[in-house]
């Protein structure tokens, strides 16, 4: 056995050496001296690590959560539109995947090849190159306002309405709604909703990532055993009960890990936003993500901006070890 | 009887509408990169041009640094394909079968790394570049790309799943590790090689936020980083849409034609990471 496994040490660690080497130098090592960077006043100029820069301490920090200003107030901001464009996005993108692989699944239905093509192809193609059509299809007189205009609706002015839709309803705000505020937000901005901007930015998303996650409650749906339909139809149970009591169920599993994944996806939201508002109008359509590359390449604030990516890593962790759980569960 | 032809009218109802909803921005794309920039702000649904013109996809070659960009795109593409491939067979590969001091920590190592989330790493990245005077260089735009956790995850799985005795007999004729790698292993991980071969395709044609953060210069933009320029830079938001569209399009082809081909490989990648998250 010796004999044999005698040359593996030094072959095991040379296979993996170009991969360590790249991962540790461009993913490791960065983390670490972003962590460095967001405790200090680093404005782009020279190197972060000498002396001369001022130290910080966790002033990059509490400013995004303690301290009245425009930092918090950004980021917050940031916040909200980041969860109501998760709300929207999640649930919608989980129950037409689910609803679409139903059908594609359906056995009396032929050319459920072409159709699982065409649901799934839009989640392959460059997000840069696919934001740049729906730009063209959210454009004022574009598309989308074409068809809207069929049914005798006029549509908005797509990216330049930051109205929230929640604010769409009330022509004067509650009064005690803006007396209170929340993190520098009034309680009236937090309920703002997404914003008709956010909305075309939501449509797109969920046309993009609707297929890759139909792709997944398919596999699932074909490992339902067909004895357990079979029996629900034998007892006389309707098409929705077998959906309620006996798919449902058996695609509990699939539906977590659509919808963990779904979480952990649209709190990273950058690519469409870069493309198609960069935050505006309003800073309705700013997230996370956005806020902390703007903070640090057009402000030069590298120290602010670094501490927002961290807060936003935290919040993408804790939700990866969420679904890493459910995942080992179900295993 | 009734019944069933009723859901199935229902049904392929639904489908084609969806099918519609998921292929009709393409149309759209494809038909108003071929309008003059007139007739496609006053009919932009349209999936005919009238009349039909090649200006804007000649302007995109003349009037664009489209043609740097293309060439970037596929030199980078290329590289970082390869490397991925090379280095993370090689490294599914040791964390799979073979026998070092460091193997599990290394793997609990990736898995965490897995976890990483790319939007935080804009910072990260860019001081690292910065740091190492690879900032604004080929080498900035490449080498970060040419590892990547998931594909090396993809590829260990790969060699689990498969029995170690093929090798075991390569290894007991006297072939070394190196030989039995190349020679007996690498073959039989043909579907596997695929799969990363497309992954990492793809990953590095649509790739965008790094090149945010590793060039400025725009001699180095490739595709998807030029195409960002022309929407929200230098020509304006608003105007010019045939000939953005047709970029566009241009970049969109290379992975739709991959996609085409390979569409079996595709599918089951979304599935084996599902799987094991």
């Amino acid at each position: 056995m010796a004999g044999i496994r005698g040359n593996e040490r030094p072959a095991g660690w040379l296979f993996v050496a170009p991969a360590v080497l790249i991962l540790g130098l461009f993913m490791l090592l960065p983390i670490l001296m972003a962590l460095w960077v967001s405790l200090t006043r680093w404005n782009g100029q020279g190197s972060p690590f000498t002396g001369s820069v001022p130290f910080a301490g966790l002033d990059n920090y509490t400013k995004l959560f303690t301290d009245e200003g425009l930092a918090r107030q950004d980021f917050m901001t940031s916040i909200r539109n980041n969860a109501y464009y998760v709300l929207l996005v999640v649930p919608i993108q989980t129950v037409l995947a689910l609803a679409l692989a139903l059908v594609v699944n359906n056995r009396l239905l032929k050319g459920k090849g072409f159709f699982r093509t065409a649901f799934y192809f839009p989640s392959v193609t460059s997000s840069v190159a696919i934001s740049v059509v729906f730009l063209f299809m959210f454009a004022n007189g574009g598309a989308i306002n074409a068809i809207l205009a069929v049914f005798g609706i006029d549509g908005p002015q797509w990216f330049s309405d930051p109205r929230g839709l929640v604010h769409l309803f009330f022509d004067t705000p509650p009064s005690f709604l803006t007396e209170h505020s929340l993190f520098g937000l009034s309680w009236w901005d937090w309920l703002a909703g997404p914003s008709v901007a956010m909305c075309a930015i939501i449509a797109l998303v969920i046309w993009t990532t609707s297929g890759t996650f139909m792709v997944m409650f398919l596999a699932a749906l074909q490992n339902v055993p067909v004895q357990l339909e079979e029996a629900g139809l034998i007892d006389g149970a309707s098409a929705w009960q077998r959906l309620r009591h006996i798919i449902l169920p058996q695609l509990r599993p699939t539906t977590f890990l659509v919808v963990t994944l779904g979480l952990i996806g649209t709190w990273q939201v950058f690519d469409q936003i870069y493309v198609m508002s960069q935050g505006n109008p309003a800073k309705t359509t700013l997230t996370p993500a956005f806020l902390s590359y703007r903070t640090a390449f057009r402000d030069f604030d590298y120290g602010t901006g670094a501490a927002i990516s961290f807060v936003l890593f935290l919040i993408i962790v804790v939700l990866t070890l969420v679904q890493r759980r459910l995942t080992r569960e179900r295993n | 009887m009734i019944r069933t032809l009723t859901s199935r009218f229902l049904g392929y109802a639904i489908l084609i509408f969806f099918a519609l909803v998921f292929l009709y921005p393409f149309v759209i794309q494809i038909a108003n990169g071929l309008k003059t920039e007139a007739n496609a702000a006053a009919n932009p649904l349209s999936p005919f041009p009238d009349p039909l013109t090649w200006v804007s996809l000649e302007r995109i070659f003349s009037g664009t640094g489209f043609p740097t960009w293309l060439g970037n795109s596929v030199l980078v593409t290329v590289v970082v394909t390869i490397g991925r491939v090379a280095f993370g067979s090689m490294a599914g590969y040791a964390l799979s079968r073979l026998q070092f001091r460091g193997r599990k920590a290394l793997f609990a190592g990736l898995l965490a790394l897995m976890a990483v989330p790319p939007v935080v790493l804009l910072i990260p990245k860019f001081l690292v570049l910065n740091q190492l005077g690879m900032y604004n260089s080929y080498s900035g735009l490449i080498v970060p790309l040419l590892a990547d956790a998931t594909g090396i995850f993809v590829m260990k799985q790969f060699f689990d799943s498969v029995p170690v005795s093929v090798e075991e007999a390569a290894r007991i004729d006297g072939a070394g590790v190196f030989r039995t790698f190349w020679s007996v292993v690498l073959p039989m991980a043909k579907p596997a090689l695929i799969t990363l071969t497309i992954l990492s395709f793809t990953g590095s044609w649509n790739e965008f936020p790094h090149t945010l953060v590793s060039v400025q210069d725009p001699g180095l933009f490739t595709l998807p980083r030029g195409l960002a320029d022309l929407v929200s830079g230098s020509l304006g938001a608003g105007t010019q849409y045939p000939l953005k569209l047709g970029a566009a399009l241009l970049a969109t082809i290379p992975v739709a034609i991959i996609f085409v081909i390979f569409q079996r490989y595709f599918v089951r990648d979304t599935t084996a990471g599902a799987d094991k998250g």
